[in-house]
């Protein structure tokens, strides 16, 4: 089963990278970009009977290497 | 004092991490990854820096789960000091065994440079031997070095004296280099006996390397 893992940083933990991106959007011309937040994007493919075990799963991988919840929030998807 | 050394796949400090205490008159003895226990009569525990496992995920996140981590563990528990520098920090903060995590650095490169800190406490087995509000001038070399901590948790550990570096101007005054909270350099946990700092006080050790305000730092240990 493929599950998708998006990892973001915390809303209110400024985000280096998206503001980054964001000076550079607007230093290019394209205007009305109110926020840039940049996360990450991890791909599984798992053994897993049903939906709900593999969200299961993955919670437990996400809480405990995938996403560091000191800075990081994370939504798990089931493709 | 016999000091533990930590070795990872990607740790590049050991080396100098070992010069630097035996220089002040220690034993070292490396400890690779894989193993499962600390030898004998260890009394300090460094976790040096370096780039383990290429820093893929997060920085310090796959080391963390090592073997060795576990008796690292089990040692700070039974009371055991232990030392993160830089990656060794990075390692620590993701092991749960110091709080807050290290983020990218605001501007997003990696700064390498000789940088001044202003000692914040010294009411610990680490800066003893180190003023509080004494300017300290020791390298740094990190993209991942922007320390993060909730407002609550840094109040208390304000409160408790865990503060123990921050970085400053050369007469003490805070100033911004990765964009830390309050321009923290290094923390220790809640009882004191697990410390972590980003600058490498290991690589100022030689005048002639331009500082040896290291020396001071890690003689604390010896108390």
């Amino acid at each position: 089963m493929k599950v998708i893992v998006n990892v973001f940083l915390k809303e209110g933990v400024l985000d280096p990278q998206g503001k980054a991106a964001h000076h550079a959007l607007h230093s290019l011309g394209f205007e009305g970009v109110n926020e840039v937040r940049i996360g990450k994007q991890i791909v599984l493919d798992i053994d897993a009977s049903d939906k709900a075990e593999a969200e299961a799963k993955v919670k437990e991988m996400a809480e405990t290497l995938l996403a560091n919840t000191v800075i990081e929030d994370y939504t798990i998807e089931i493709a | 004092m016999k000091v533990a050394v930590l070795r990872f796949p990607g740790t590049n400090c050991e080396f100098d991490t070992q010069y630097a205490f035996e220089k002040l008159g220690h034993e070292t003895e490396l400890i690779w990854h894989e193993e499962t226990t600390l030898p004998e009569g260890i009394e300090l525990v460094v976790v040096p820096g370096g780039f383990s496992y290429g820093d893929y995920l997060r920085s310090g996140s796959i080391a963390r789960f090592a073997p060795v981590m576990k008796a690292v563990k089990a040692f700070a528990e039974n009371g055991g000091k232990v030392l993160g520098i830089c990656n060794g920090f990075q390692i620590l903060t993701e092991a749960g065994m110091l709080p807050g995590a290290l983020k990218r650095n605001n501007n997003l490169h990696f700064i390498s440079k000789h940088q001044t800190l202003c000692v914040v406490n010294n009411d610990n087995a680490f800066l003893n031997k180190c003023e509080k509000g004494e300017v300290l001038n020791i390298p740094i070399a990190h993209a991942d070095g922007n320390y993060y901590i909730d407002e609550e948790s840094l109040a208390q550990m304000e409160a408790n004296g865990q503060i123990l570096l921050r970085y400053s101007d050369a007469e003490g005054n805070r100033t911004v280099v990765n964009g830390s909270v309050t321009s923290i350099a290094g923390v220790c946990n809640e009882t004191k006996n697990v410390f972590g700092l980003m600058p490498h006080p290991e690589r100022a050790m030689e005048v002639i390397l331009g500082s040896e305000d290291g020396i001071r730092m890690l003689q604390g240990f010896e108390a």
